[in-house]
């Protein structure tokens, strides 16, 4: 319950902040699943620097065709933001699956994003969404495709000194439907598994498919075998039923005391299908 | 719902009212353990161990005690002098393991504790503990009751090899001749799983010694505070009349905090030792550990019935799951689920045998039901297995088999007498309220369109508060004192010790209507030992039954005085006492409440024979248990894709007696019924091959939640018991004991047109989903 | 190793050194002396200690007192005003919406945070909104009355 001393920044710049994470230090967003950790005494870091004092790190605004959702933008924040709900509704949608109330209230898109948690929810949509992730350091900024950012379990592609400062998600026009669907892990409300759908289509057509799965495996993917073979169908149910067997095909599912990799991999195709039944469903 | 509001002339019992407790607890104001605070006061951090079994070889406390802001160490050669953790519960032959307060030379579990470290605060004893250095040799643990009992298993306690701790034998009738005259014989393993009561406040302690009057203040999260003094104060060689225990505002327990436990003696140690007062507090990661959990059997049953449904006999052979260590009632709580094993049934013949089994596990002990959840589970599935047998309707054997009203009091072939019930009341009254023929129907229906649709029963049974003294490892009886103050006020004593309870509130109901006062003038006071004359405390639906007859006596006494007062001021020889008044048969006159108490006080004149004083206590012995009983229906969905199962429909009715107050038995059963859906469905204490509880934080272990509850429409049917003069049976355990058994019938029923016949629980989507995806394959 | 912070709770303003690992619970218990907030696990999932920062519900086991330098915080404590009991509060009394009250801090300020956003939220939403506290004694059915009881009388 009583995490170890360490010292404590709280910068009001981006860049003090990177300066200091240079130097070794931690960064703390909404602390959900830092905080827990140091109370258990599985995290220890000597020096921490909390990153909600920097303003610039907390919006969601469109900028260039695309929404751009700072760090510190909480969960609630998405899940409650009209510009996000109107134009990138998947998002918007998984936000709502985190946690609860309380924890949505405090957690951040940065920090989730960057603990890579493999059965948090984030990563699923942000996958379908081929959503860009910037990464700043004290001396650099780059910008990387989710699928490049989620490497393995609590791994990501951050390098040290560098945070996660922006998420950017497409806005996707008329003919494009998704859905997130998620197995509830019920102790912890992580996803046993999760499959966000993101479809467009152009007349009986579809033109694009992506779905993004967590929980399933050491880290959230896109199933791009069952993309290919839903673009240029119609998505009738039967076609759903073929797309959804593919979503979990050769991984090498997890497997632990709340669903065994059979039950995940069952599991992920029967809500893959729902997933994939209701984004097309949705499509204006 | 409305909650009523009281006017003096109106009777208090039988009304919806909302609670006395309350005000304090919705205002965040109460006083839990942890709320407590004094000058000078230190914190123990307790450092645990991480392995199941293992030699300690070395202890390095050397860098913990140079810590700033440490003040002490204590390892288990510290307090090996101290005493060890009692057993209350004697059977014969029964091979006690000494239980440290600290480990000495081994461990034999995880979270057994190895050293303490007493600091300023509450982080740097924490810190303090981190820096101990202990070096373990580990050992192959064993964490499986059946697999501890195998030959060549590691033994848990090295002086006894198999890892027996008892065994227990009863008979009743002639169970041979049953099972020879049987026309069908069913058998099922059938096991109830672990589980970890997990009440929201962990618990927590503290000590404060005044030596210079050899006096002990221990407060402590429990339900039996008298209990804790009595054996603390027996362990640590103090005495008692100045060994204090007071269970403050207690945030649940469900039988976890009936224990006299490691902690309470070793932070009172502690205080003798530093002399200061000293505070430690379970974290949930210890409660998961260090608080006992409940069931963990395995049952193995026979059943022997003739065609026509009627159940001739049952044998039974529990397994149970003991843990490392004894607390006060561990090896006592399969014996009960002998007593209950016949149910609700008339069966005559009854065998029983019980192994107790160590394991490296923490300790089982009394967890909401107690030895009953198991035994009504157990016969409960059996009968749904021999209607199935015997193409029965599972509410038609049970209709045929159930003890009879004329029958009461009816001695069962386990040594009990039931008290008294009308057991197809509560059955017919579920199934009407569900349209029980028309949900056949409709399932049929469903079933011809493949859906998985399941209708459950359970009839229940239950002993009750507890209990005769005979019967009982610390006595049965209860106390109450009233004292009318000399204002008119009237303060009740309690021995009982609610946490959650409400007896605050229902027990101001009994005061109200005995002396005919408004329930504003009346406060219930409990757990401080320093108050009450003594008491045994609050589990096993005791609280109202017992303590509460009790008060109703001390009324009787207490009336009797009030009413000689009121007659020497009314100069009259024929009074009735009743809405504040004394008044004079005859003439009509009469004298309030107040003045009468004034009077008594004052004691300018007295009654002939009368003392001055407004005062009655009474120790009330039970002549028997009660038995509450009841019956759950549930109608569950089963999604044939993941092995999801839905509640449609959870009806719950039972019958407690008379009810005091519905608001809070109504909860009482809700909350009762959430632990049991939870054992059910979700909740399942789960332990590695090493011994490491996997399911140890609320990450892993599966707590209902406010989504996962169905709503649960309850009802009752009323058959007071003739064993108290409230008629009350009790009420506190009902939910959780027809639950389990409901849940899982509804399911099994679902399942059944897969050839499913049983099902542990939990009943885990992947489970059930496993089942039908082979039943479909099939 | 200790720091200012200046914290406005229920209405008044504390300022105290602390040491950046105090966690806003132990802090809001230790140091202020509002005990109404509880501790009921380590790792963020039971709710017990739900408070309100800067308007929002949170849980202040997971929090440091540092972070929340200049906030603005409500306990349990604060709820009822001259005296008065909050109409959550109430409908908890009214519902019997507690039984041992350890969660009942919790539930009521999280109450409260879903009827700040949704004045008149159905059963589905109610028991959504709780997922975030445990109750281990009422089975939440009171619980879903006092909320329901507590929209009706706030006028939804």
């Amino acid at each position: 319950m009583i995490p170890q001393q360490f010292e404590y920044s709280a910068p009001k710049t981006l860049d003090e902040a990177l300066g200091l994470l240079a130097e070794g230090a931690k960064p703390l967003a909404g602390g959900m699943s830092l905080i827990p950790m140091m109370k258990l005494r599985l995290a220890s870091p000597e020096h921490l620097v909390d990153l909600g004092r920097i303003k610039d790190l907390n919006y969601i605004r469109e900028e260039g065709g695309a929404i751009h959702i700072g760090a510190t933008a909480t969960h609630q924040d998405v899940l409650s933001s009209p510009l996000l709900r109107g134009k990138c509704p998947l998002l918007a949608e998984t936000a709502a699956h985190i946690g609860d109330v309380q924890v949505r209230n405090m957690g951040t898109i940065g920090g989730s994003v960057a603990h890579a948690d493999p059965s948090a929810d984030y990563p699923a949509a942000l996958q379908a969404l081929e959503a860009k992730i910037v990464l700043k350091g004290a001396k650099s900024e780059r910008t990387v495709s989710a699928e490049d950012f989620f490497v393995d379990t609590f791994t990501t592609a951050l390098e040290p000194g560098e945070i996660v400062r922006e998420v950017i998600v497409p806005i996707d026009g008329d003919g494009t439907g998704t859905n997130y669907q998620k197995v509830l892990q019920p102790a912890s409300g992580f996803a046993i598994v999760g499959v966000a759908v993101r479809v467009r289509k152009q007349g009986e057509k579809v033109t694009l498919a992506r779905i993004g799965v967590t929980g399933l495996s050491n880290r959230a993917f896109r199933a791009k075998e069952a993309e290919k073979a839903l673009e240029g169908r119609s998505g009738s149910p039967a076609e759903i039923q073929a797309v959804a067997a593919l979503v979990g095909q050769g991984i090498d599912a997890n497997s632990d005391l709340h669903a065994s990799a059979e039950y995940r991999l069952h599991l992920t195709a029967v809500y893959a299908a729902k997933a994939l039944a209701t984004a097309l469903g949705r499509i204006a | 719902m409305a909650t009523t509001t009281i006017t003096k002339t109106e009777k208090l019992v039988g009304k919806r009212i909302r609670r006395r407790e309350d005000p304090r607890l919705i205002t965040g104001t109460a006083t839990y353990v942890d709320d407590i605070k004094m000058p000078g006061m230190l914190y123990a951090a307790i450092l645990r161990s991480p392995h199941a079994a293992a030699k300690i070889r070395s202890i390095d406390i050397s860098k913990a005690k140079a810590l700033k802001g440490v003040h002490a160490v204590f390892v288990g050669e510290d307090t090996k002098n101290a005493g060890a953790v009692p057993c209350g519960a004697s059977l014969p032959g029964l091979r006690v393991p000494h239980h440290n307060l600290l480990a000495i030379d081994r461990v034999y579990l995880v979270g057994h504790p190895v050293a303490v470290v007493v600091a300023t605060d509450r982080y740097v004893a924490r810190d303090g503990a981190e820096l101990i250095e202990v070096d373990y040799e580990p050992e192959a643990a064993v964490a499986d009751p059946e697999k501890a009992l195998a030959p060549g298993a590691h033994a848990v306690h090295p002086q006894w090899a198999d890892n027996v701790a008892f065994t227990f034998h009863q008979e009743g009738g002639d169970v041979a001749k049953a099972f020879a005259e049987a026309d069908v014989i069913v058998k099922q393993r059938i096991v109830s799983q672990r589980l970890i009561p997990n009440s929201m406040e962990t618990r927590g302690v503290v000590a404060d010694w005044h030596a210079a009057d050899r006096s002990m203040n221990l407060f402590t999260s429990t339900q039996a505070p008298h209990l804790v003094r009595s054996l603390v104060a027996q362990i640590l060689g103090l005495e008692e009349n100045r060994f204090r225990v007071v269970a403050p505002e207690v945030g649940g327990g469900f039988g976890a905090k009936i224990q006299t436990y490691a902690e309470e003696i070793l932070l009172a140690w502690i205080s003798m030792k530093l002399q200061k007062p000293v505070k430690w507090i379970e974290s949930r990661r210890e409660n998961f550990l260090c608080t006992i959990h409940g069931r963990g059997h395995v049952d193995f049953y026979e059943i022997a019935a003739k065609r026509d449904g009627t159940i001739t006999g049952i044998k039974l052979k529990i397994i149970q799951d003991l843990g490392a260590y004894f607390t006060v009632l561990t090896p006592a709580i399969p014996t009960l689920s002998v007593l209950m094993m016949p149910g609700l049934y008339r069966t005559p013949n009854i065998q029983a045998d019980i192994v107790g089994a160590f394991t490296n596990c923490t300790p089982t002990d009394a967890y909401r039901g107690a030895g009953r959840p198991e035994a009504t589970h157990g016969i409960e599935r059996m009968v749904d297995m021999v209607a199935a047998e015997l193409k029965m309707d599972p509410a038609e054997i049970r209709l045929k088999n159930f003890v009879r009203n004329e029958e009461f009091p009816f001695p069962t072939a386990t040594g009990l007498v039931y008290d008294s019930g009308d057991y197809s009341a509560p059955l017919k009254k579920a199934m009407e309220m569900a349209g029980y023929d028309q949900l056949r129907k409709e399932q049929v229906e469903a079933r011809k369109q493949g859906k998985l649709m399941g209708i459950g029963l359970c009839a229940y049974g239950e002993i009750c508060a507890f209990g005769p003294s005979p019967a009982t490892p610390a006595g049965g009886w209860e106390s109450a004192t009233v004292k009318i103050e000399p204002s008119g006020q009237v303060t009740v004593l309690t021995g009982i010790s609610p946490h959650g309870q409400g007896e605050e509130t229902t027990f101001a109901q009994i005061t109200g209507d005995e002396l005919g006062v408004g329930i504003d003038d009346v406060l219930v006071l409990h757990g401080d030992t320093s108050l009450v004359p003594y008491g045994i405390g609050t589990f096993g639906s005791r609280s109202t039954a017992v303590g509460g007859t009790a008060l109703y006596y001390a009324l009787q006494d207490l009336k009797a005085k009030v009413k000689k007062f009121g007659a020497m001021l009314l100069e009259s020889e024929d009074v009735t006492l009743a809405n504040g008044q004394c008044t004079d048969n005859k003439t009509g006159k009469s004298v309030g409440f107040k003045e009468i108490a004034a009077a008594a006080y004052r004691a300018m004149k007295l009654p002939p024979n009368t003392e001055p004083g407004l005062l009655a206590t009474h120790f009330w012995e039970p002549p028997n248990f009660t038995f509450p009983f009841g019956a759950h229906l549930v109608v569950t969905d089963v999604d044939r894709d993941t092995g999801n199962v839905s509640i449609r429909r959870y009806i719950a009715i039972d019958d407690c007696g008379n009810i005091l107050n519905p608001l809070i038995v109504d909860g009482q059963v809700h909350g009762g019924v959430a632990q049991g859906i939870g054992q059910a469905l979700w909740e399942q204490a789960v332990y590695d091959d090493n011994g490491q509880l996997v399911t140890g934080e609320f990450m892993d272990y599966t707590m209902p939640r406010a989504h996962m509850m169905p709503w649960i429409e309850s009802g009752h049917t009323v058959t007071p018991t003739p064993v108290n003069p409230l008629g009350v049976k009790g009420v506190g355990e009902a939910g959780t004991i027809g639950a389990s058994p409901a849940v899982v019938n509804s399911v099994v029923d679902a399942l059944s047109p897969l050839g499913v016949k049983h099902l542990d629980m939990p009943l885990t989507p992947e489970k059930l989903w496993k089942l039908i995806s082979a039943g479909s394959n099939a | 190793m200790t720091e200012t912070i200046n914290v406005s709770i229920n209405g008044t303003t504390y300022s105290h050194e602390v040491e950046p690992r105090l966690l806003l619970i132990h802090y809001l218990r230790e140091v202020v002396g509002l005990t109404g907030p509880h501790i009921g696990c380590e790792t963020s999932l039971c709710g017990a200690c739900t408070v309100e920062l800067n308007g929002k519900a949170i849980k202040s086991c997971s929090i440091f007192a540092i972070q929340c330098d200049g906030a603005k915080i409500l306990t349990i404590e604060g709820m009822a005003a001259d005296g008065k009991l909050h109409k959550i509060q109430e409908a908890f009394w009214n519902e019997h919406g507690l039984q041992c009250g350890f969660c009942t801090p919790g539930m009521i300020m999280t109450t409260k945070q879903i009827l700040d956003r949704n004045r008149n939220p159905t059963d589905q939403e109610i028991r959504h909104g709780l997922d975030g506290n445990l109750c281990r004694c009422t089975g939440y059915q009171h619980i879903v009355n006092a909320v329901r009881a507590a929209a009706r009388a706030a006028g939804a």
